[in-house]
């Protein structure tokens, strides 16, 4: 017999990613899911962010990684707190697994979560994780065709993070090659250049970041 | 492995459903803006399917094509060629901007068992 089917294979992340949006604005929470490569950075502008900003705002991280929980004791020195979440080789972060990382939050005492997605371009861009905004990072010794080559990241995110950019001197890297692949198919997107090591463009991401979270509030 | 593992779970309540015991073909949608990997679907379902009524079964996956409306003067259009860069609008040769249709779907379209 033939069964007419037409059900959403993500249906069951996408379900339980309604309930944490819910969860979210209920108690005004800005939702950021980073994404990128392994090595382009999340940690270290998540570090340099929590830091800069923590007179600011509540902060609290979500880390996803295959094994080690390397990058959560990082980000939990700025005195944000940290949960890590082991995928055990999982190669993305899913809905399911961000609900029961957030058993160990107050969730009143928070005005921005950060989720640091397992470093990959691809996966993750599938899962819901309930979050308000995707955010591409890309470091420019990565190379200057990551959007061309990994369109879906950049045409869903709502920011894109260009780190490192201290090494542009050195690494044969076109910026506006880069910015014109990763905005073609996301017209508005902005494109803050960072470096973590001289500071470079920390200030427009945190503007950003100030009005999303306004926004949030509203 | 997650996509087939959602798949997999969604055929077994659909079976469970019709009272179907064997399942014999699943036919998968997918846009071409997804990022998935047929062969690597493929090969997750058939490695996840061993040893269970699943077994065996067809995995047939339909590519949907990109359509957009351009971003200028809103006519809608399916790209030529693989660049998904260069989607010049046929009407005003528009490269920016253009919403996306259809591209990004992902579903079990429907399913054979016995």
């Amino acid at each position: 017999m033939e069964i007419p089917v037409v059900r959403n294979i993500l249906e069951a992340n996408d379900k339980i990613a309604v309930n944490l949006k819910e969860l979210f604005a209920k108690h005004g929470i800005l939702v950021l899911n980073l994404i990128s490569s392994p090595g382009a950075g999340k940690t270290s502008i998540l570090e340099r962010t929590l830091t800069d900003l923590k007179d600011e705002f509540k902060m609290a991280v979500i880390e996803g990684d295959c094994q080690t929980d390397n990058d959560a004791r990082r980000v939990a020195e700025t005195g944000a707190k940290a949960v890590q979440i082991n995928t055990d080789g999982g190669c993305h972060l899913d809905s399911n697994m961000i609900t029961a990382a957030l058993a160990n939050f107050d969730m009143d005492n928070i005005d921005i979560l950060f989720i640091e997605n397992v470093g990959n371009l691809v996966c993750p861009v599938e899962f819901d994780c309930g979050e308000d905004f995707k955010i591409a990072l890309l470091s420019v010794p990565e190379g200057d065709d990551k959007p061309e080559k990994y369109p879906a990241l950049f045409e869903k995110s709502s920011a894109m993070i260009l780190n490192k950019c201290d090494l542009l001197p050195y690494v044969q890297f076109d910026v506006e090659r880069a910015k014109r692949f990763a905005t073609q198919l996301n017209k508005d997107m902005p494109v803050f250049q960072t470096s973590c090591t001289t500071s470079e463009g920390l200030d427009t991401w945190y503007e950003w970041l100030r009005t999303a979270h306004a926004a949030k509030q509203k | 492995m997650a996509i087939a593992a959602s798949l997999i779970d969604i055929v077994k309540e659909e079976m469970a459903k019709h009272n179907a015991s064997k399942l014999l073909m699943v036919r998968v949608c997918y846009g071409k803006l997804t990022n998935l990997v047929p062969e690597a679907l493929s090969f997750a379902f058939e490695v996840q399917t061993q040893q269970s009524p699943l077994e065996g079964a067809e995995l047939e996956l339909k590519e949907i094509p990109v359509t957009v409306t351009c971003g200028e003067c809103s006519t809608e259009f399916t790209p030529e060629g693989t660049d998904l860069f260069c989607m010049p609008c046929p009407s005003c040769e528009n490269l920016f901007g253009h919403t996306v249709l259809t591209g990004k779907e992902l579903y079990l379209d429907h399913l054979e068992a016995e």
